[in-house]
Order: structure tokens, then C-alpha cells, then sequence
């Protein structure tokens, strides 16, 4: 084991893929001799060269159109969007072509397509660069949903999407790229659908993602102080979902709170709390919770935007009330 | 804009003929599918090539074994051209387990990975994105596949049109944009949708090499591609080919195409593709109207032989949409 920073894991996943098959490429904005806005991407121009490490202009609709393109006729292209709030450009080409490929040519086609990304609040850069995008995604038949929270599951996540055939959205965080975390040395990879356990516990499950993660792990820690002992589950990746994880976890604790930062209307969060009321409801000791954002855009104000998304407080206040420690919330309105 | 490199001597009596069987079997498909549709055997979504066929003809006619073509709504001309099976097409169009895509798929969506025909798409616009993309990956393959996308005149005002054709240039993509310039967006006309309606023109805008041919004469679209692909495997391309035509009928097998002025409709029937590609081929080898005569009477009996099987052909399997419920 080592410890890496979360762009370096996913770097090495990527440089790992490229030198193992020769179909990887990386096509996006900056990504080749800047090395990406994230760095991601450093030295992979120098080791593989212009043809398999290209810049594009800024046009995402086409970027992704030709990147889905080159994974229908058989190659395995990485594109890189600097924002997931950008991928909306490109939706057609995921949504109507990529997510449906396989299925209009009756099985035969496949679209080993990856578009890497990042989302999330953070830094002040405003409504148009700081969305949590999954739940459009996540809506879609055919496309894989994967949102890594630590160094090693960026890159074991990485790593088995180079070598699965569906498309994948790779949504990664824009504030985890520089947290630190052990990797696991030689190969590693992490299929899709299977889970993690990040903390054990036993008297409430939280359920959360990508940067939620770790807001969620300084909370448990903080009310294990209390006596209060909290099993957070990942589920790494959220189409395929590991069902059997999270009604497993919810059968043993018979508490659940689901953490999203993405606003609560429509959310993966109330998917996922629709699943354990139908197939977990006999174990459940007390409503799900869910803390989500609110359902506006992310404001540029600091505090606004702190507001506006689940912070420790109010994952805390939630886990007291899956465990009856405080009162039910009232309806808002 | 100026003729591309000529191909000086004729074409063989081989590439003739192959123009005129290819050009006369999409039109007995859409002229036999038409009626299939009218007796309830074909549903959804029925866009004809009928007036176009020149264009797929002469292009896939110059193209090879493993280069890629994506295509259109209007895609059954493109299939054909490309070698496709009748039989696996009309029974995709009777949405039977047969078919190209099992059923599942349908006229906008028939496809054939294996031979490179990367498929009809139901977006206007989409196939250039994708086409590119091929490209990309046969270039990275350092495979000298050519890969053409045929698209149109109302895909050339969509942003997926220039941004492709930008990233082919700049990579120096083996890629044939075919813009089927039929003068309508489903049935909006060209001048309504653009001022400057020489859409080749666009192409030079980015640095690509771009010509305007008649698309009703298969020959004239044939040499055009085979100049452009040559450029393409020399490491010069992209190219655009603008090829101007009409349609014979309205946008769909719905539409009755009022907007289309009977003028003009009748002025490109009488400059019919598959008449021209018969009089080329009779005028170019001395080929006799009973042999021509023979192979219209073999195309049709091959569709007919497809509708048969087609309808034969069992249902879609419970256990194959099973299978695509469970891990799709």
C-alpha cells in the first residue's frame, strides 16, 4: 500500500490502461500538455504521444459525439469534460446514442465509452460549475454511473471501466483530487456494483457518495464520541447500485440516512429510499432520512453556498432523528 | 470549387453494373416497403430514399471492404449500398427476431457493426459526431479505413455539423462528410434554413477540401468519392461532398409532400438517379435491355424472397427482452 493523492490514482489507472491496450486514448480541454485543469492527465502526452493525447477545442457536443463514435467502431477513448455542467452540451450524444446503442442494434454494438468529470460545490465558481449532475444521469438506461470518494476506488473504478463495454459516466469530485488516501500496490481494480463498507457500525446506516463520503466519516467519528455507532456504506457506484449492501446494512441497523449534495427533487437519495421502503420496509425502527440539497441553483456567496448543500450539522441532526435522539423534522411547507 | 483530382479513364463494366443493381434495389426496397407499410405489415417510422438513391450508390461504390459508414433517418439506401442483406433488413423493418437489430432497432436504427456500417440514427445530425469518431479510432488503429457519414442539408444548421467537421480537420481524420442535399428539412426548404445554400461552402470556412456534385447522377457521386477517399488515405483529408438532390415524395410515408412544387418535382424525376445509372450502364458497355430487363426481374425476386422469409421469420424472443430488462 501506498498513499496517493485522488488525481494521482486516477493518473495511474489511466497510464496503466494505456500501456496495457493500445485502444485507450484521452481526448478533452487542456488535457494534453497542461496536463488537464486537475492534472490528471501529467506526462501522459511525453509517455504516449499526440495521437492517443489530443486537446480538443471547446466544443463538448462534438468531443463526446466523437468519442462515442470511436467506442461504437471498437476503441476505448477517455474524454475528459472539465465540468460536468458542461456534459450537458453533449447530452444527444449520451443520452440518445451512447445509452441506447446496444439495445437499438439488438445487443450486437457496444459503446465502451468513458467521459471522466467532476462536480460539486466548492471554491466559489457559481451556478454554472458547481452542479451535482448524477440523477440525469443515473435516470438513463445503458449508462454506468461511478462517483469514486477515495484515491484507491478512483482508481480500481477507473481501471475496470477501461476494461468493461457500456458507457460510463465518471463523476469525480472537484474537492477530492487533492485528498490523500491508501492505494493498494499492483493491479487494482474495482468492479462495478459492489459496494463498500467505510466505517462499521451498528445503530444507524448512512448511505452517502462521492464527497459526501468523507463529511459523513468526520460525523460518525464525532458521535462515536457520543456512543452512537454509525456504519457508512458507499455504494461507489450508482447504476449498477448494490441493493444487496445497502438492505443488508439496513436489516442489521434498522436505521437509514442517505447523504446526497446534489439537490433532493428527483435525487438518486429518493430512489434509493424508495428501494428500502419496498424490499427493506419490515426492518425499518424509523423513517428514512434523507439530507440533500436544496433545490435551487449553487449560489456564489459562501455561506449561500454552504447553505446549500449538506453540511455536518445537518447530517448529525438527521442521524439524531433516525435514532429518535430528536424530534422528527416537520414538513417544511 | 473546382473538380477533384479526375479519375480519367471509365469506369469497368463491373463498377457499372454494380451501380445500376445497387441504385434499382433501393428503389424496388422503398417502392415494395411503401407497400408493405400500406398493408399495416411495417410500422413506426418509414423515411424513403426514393430520388436520392444516386448518392449511397455512387459512394459506397467507391468505397472498400473495412472502411465505416454511419447514416441517416432516411438510411435504407445507405444499408443497401453498403451491401447489406435484404432479407435481415426487411425483417428488422417487420420487427422480427431476424432482423438486423432483432426487432429491437427498426428502419431508423439498422446497423451492422461487423461491416463497418456504424447505423441509421434517429437525430438529425448525430451520425457526423459518431462518423468522426471512427475515423479517430482508425487513425489511432493506424488502419487506412476511410469512414464516410452521410448526412444532410438539415443536419448542416445543427452544431454537431461543424464542431465534427472541425476536429476531423485538425486531426487529419480519413473521413468523407456526404451532405445529401435534398432541399428540405423534413419540410422546411433550404432558403428558409440558411442564406448561403451552397453547403459546401461551409467546409472551405474550416479549411476542408469541398465539392458540390449533382447527386442524381450515380457516376458523377462515384468518381467524386473515389478522388475524395484517395485524399483521405494519402493523409489529406477530411472532405466534404456536397451532392444536390431531390426526394420523390414527402419526408415520411405520411407526409404527402404538398410543400414540394410540382415543378420542381417533376423537373428531378425527369433527371431520375436510376434511370441515369441504366442509360450509363447501357450507353457505357452495350449491355442489352433483355439483360438489363433479367437483373430487374432477379432484385425484384430477391425482395420479394426477403418478404417471404420476413414474414416467416419467428417473433422477438421473451427470453432475449428478459435478458436486456434484467442488465441493461
Amino acid at each position: 500500500m501506498r498513499e496517493l493523492m485522488y488525481r494521482d490514482a486516477l493518473r495511474e489507472a489511466l497510464d496503466e490502461e494505456m500501456a496495457r491496450d493500445p485502444t485507450v486514448f484521452i481526448i478533452g480541454e487542456g488535457i494534453a500538455e497542461r496536463g488537464g485543469s486537475y492534472k490528471v492527465t501529467e506526462g501522459l502526452l511525453a509517455k504516449y504521444g499526440p495521437g492517443r493525447v489530443r486537446d480538443t477545442p471547446i466544443a463538448e457536443a462534438g468531443m463526446i459525439g466523437v468519442g462515442v463514435g470511436a467506442a461504437i467502431a471498437g476503441a476505448r477513448p477517455v474524454v475528459e469534460i472539465l465540468y460536468v455542467d458542461f456534459a450537458m452540451l453533449g447530452m444527444d450524444m449520451i443520452v440518445n446514442q451512447a445509452a441506447k446503442f446496444r439495445l437499438m442494434t439488438g445487443g450486437e454494438g457496444r459503446v465502451p465509452f468513458i467521459m471522466r468529470t467532476q462536480g460539486g460545490t466548492g471554491g466559489g465558481v457559481a451556478a454554472q460549475h458547481s452542479q451535482s449532475l448524477e440523477a440525469l444521469f443515473y435516470h438513463i438506461p445503458g449508462l454506468r454511473v461511478v462517483m469514486p470518494s477515495t484515491p484507491a476506488d478512483a482508481k480500481g473504478l477507473l481501471k475496470h471501466a477501461l476494461r468493461q463495454d457500456d458507457p460510463v459516466m465518471f463523476l469525480e469530485h472537484k474537492h477530492l483530487y487533492m485528498t490523500k488516501g491508501m492505494v493498494p500496490d499492483g493491479e487494482h481494480i474495482v468492479e462495478f456494483g459492489k459496494g463498500d463498507i467505510k466505517r462499521a457500525g451498528s445503530d444507524v446506516t448512512v448511505i452517502a457518495w462521492s464527497n459526501m463520503v468523507p463529511r459523513t466519516l468526520v460525523v460518525a467519528e464525532d458521535l462515536a464520541a457520543e456512543g452512537i455507532s454509525v456504519e457508512v456504506i458507499d455504494p461507489r457506484t450508482l447504476v449498477p447500485l448494490d441493493r444487496a449492501m445497502i438492505l443488508n446494512s439496513v436489516a442489521k441497523t434498522r436505521r437509514c440516512v442517505i447523504v446526497q449534495e446534489a439537490n433532493r427533487r428527483g435525487g438518486v437519495a429518493s430512489d434509493i429510499s424508495s428501494i428500502i421502503m419496498e424490499e427493506g420496509f419490515w426492518h425499518l425502527d424509523a423513517p428514512v432520512e434523507i439530507v440533500a440539497g436544496l433545490d435551487i441553483p449553487i449560489p456564489f456567496n459562501l455561506a449561500l453556498e454552504q447553505a446549500s448543500v449538506p453540511q455536518k450539522p445537518g447530517i448529525k441532526a438527521a442521524i439524531r432523528r433516525a435514532l429518535h435522539l430528536e424530534p422528527a423534522a416537520l414538513a417544511a411547507e | 470549387m473546382g473538380e477533384p483530382n479526375a479519375v480519367a479513364n471509365a469506369p469497368s463494366r463491373e463498377i457499372l453494373e454494380k451501380i445500376f443493381r445497387t441504385a434499382y434495389k433501393i428503389r424496388v426496397f422503398e417502392t415494395e416497403g411503401i407497400k408493405l407499410y400500406r398493408q399495416g405489415l411495417i410500422r413506426g417510422y418509414f423515411h424513403p430514399y426514393l430520388g436520392q438513391e444516386g448518392i449511397a450508390t455512387g459512394v459506397c461504390a467507391a468505397l472498400k471492404d473495412g472502411d465505416y459508414i454511419a447514416s441517416t433517418h432516411r438510411g435504407h439506401g445507405h444499408c443497401i449500398a453498403w451491401g447489406a442483406d435484404i432479407k435481415k433488413m426487411v425483417a428488422e423493418l417487420l420487427q422480427k427476431e431476424t432482423g438486423y437489430c432483432k426487432g429491437y432497432g427498426g428502419s431508423m436504427h439498422i446497423a451492422d457493426i461487423k461491416t463497418g456500417n456504424l447505423g441509421a440514427n434517429g437525430i438529425v445530425g448525430a451520425g457526423i459526431p459518431l462518423g468522426v469518431g471512427a475515423a479517430l479510432a482508425n487513425q489511432i488503429r493506424g488502419s487506412d479505413a476511410v469512414t464516410v457519414t452521410f448526412t444532410s442539408d438539415g443536419a448542416s444548421n445543427n452544431g454537431t455539423f461543424m464542431e465534427s467537421l472541425n476536429l476531423a480537420a485538425i486531426w487529419d481524420l480519413k473521413f468523407i462528410l456526404v451532405v445529401e442535399n435534398n432541399q428540405y428539412a423534413v419540410s422546411t426548404k433550404i432558403e428558409e434554413s440558411t442564406r448561403e445554400t451552397d453547403l459546401y461552402k461551409r467546409g472551405l470556412a474550416i479549411g476542408v477540401e469541398s465539392h458540390q456534385v449533382d447527386g442524381n447522377d450515380p457516376l458523377a457521386v462515384y468518381r467524386m468519392t473515389q478522388a475524395a477517399a484517395e485524399t483521405c488515405r494519402k493523409g489529406k483529408g477530411p472532405v466534404l461532398i456536397e451532392a444536390v438532390t431531390y426526394r420523390h415524395m414527402g419526408h415520411h410515408v405520411n407526409d404527402p409532400g404538398k410543400y414540394m412544387p410540382e415543378e420542381k418535382l417533376a423537373h428531378y424525376k425527369s433527371r431520375d438517379p436510376v434511370d441515369r445509372a441504366r442509360a450509363d450502364l447501357k450507353d457505357m458497355t452495350g449491355i442489352t435491355d433483355s439483360e438489363i430487363s433479367a437483373m430487374e426481374t432477379e432484385i425484384a425476386a430477391e425482395f420479394a424472397a426477403a418478404v417471404e422469409f420476413s414474414v416467416a421469420s419467428p417473433e422477438v424472443s421473451a427470453e432475449s427482452f428478459a435478458a436486456f430488462a434484467a442488465n441493461y
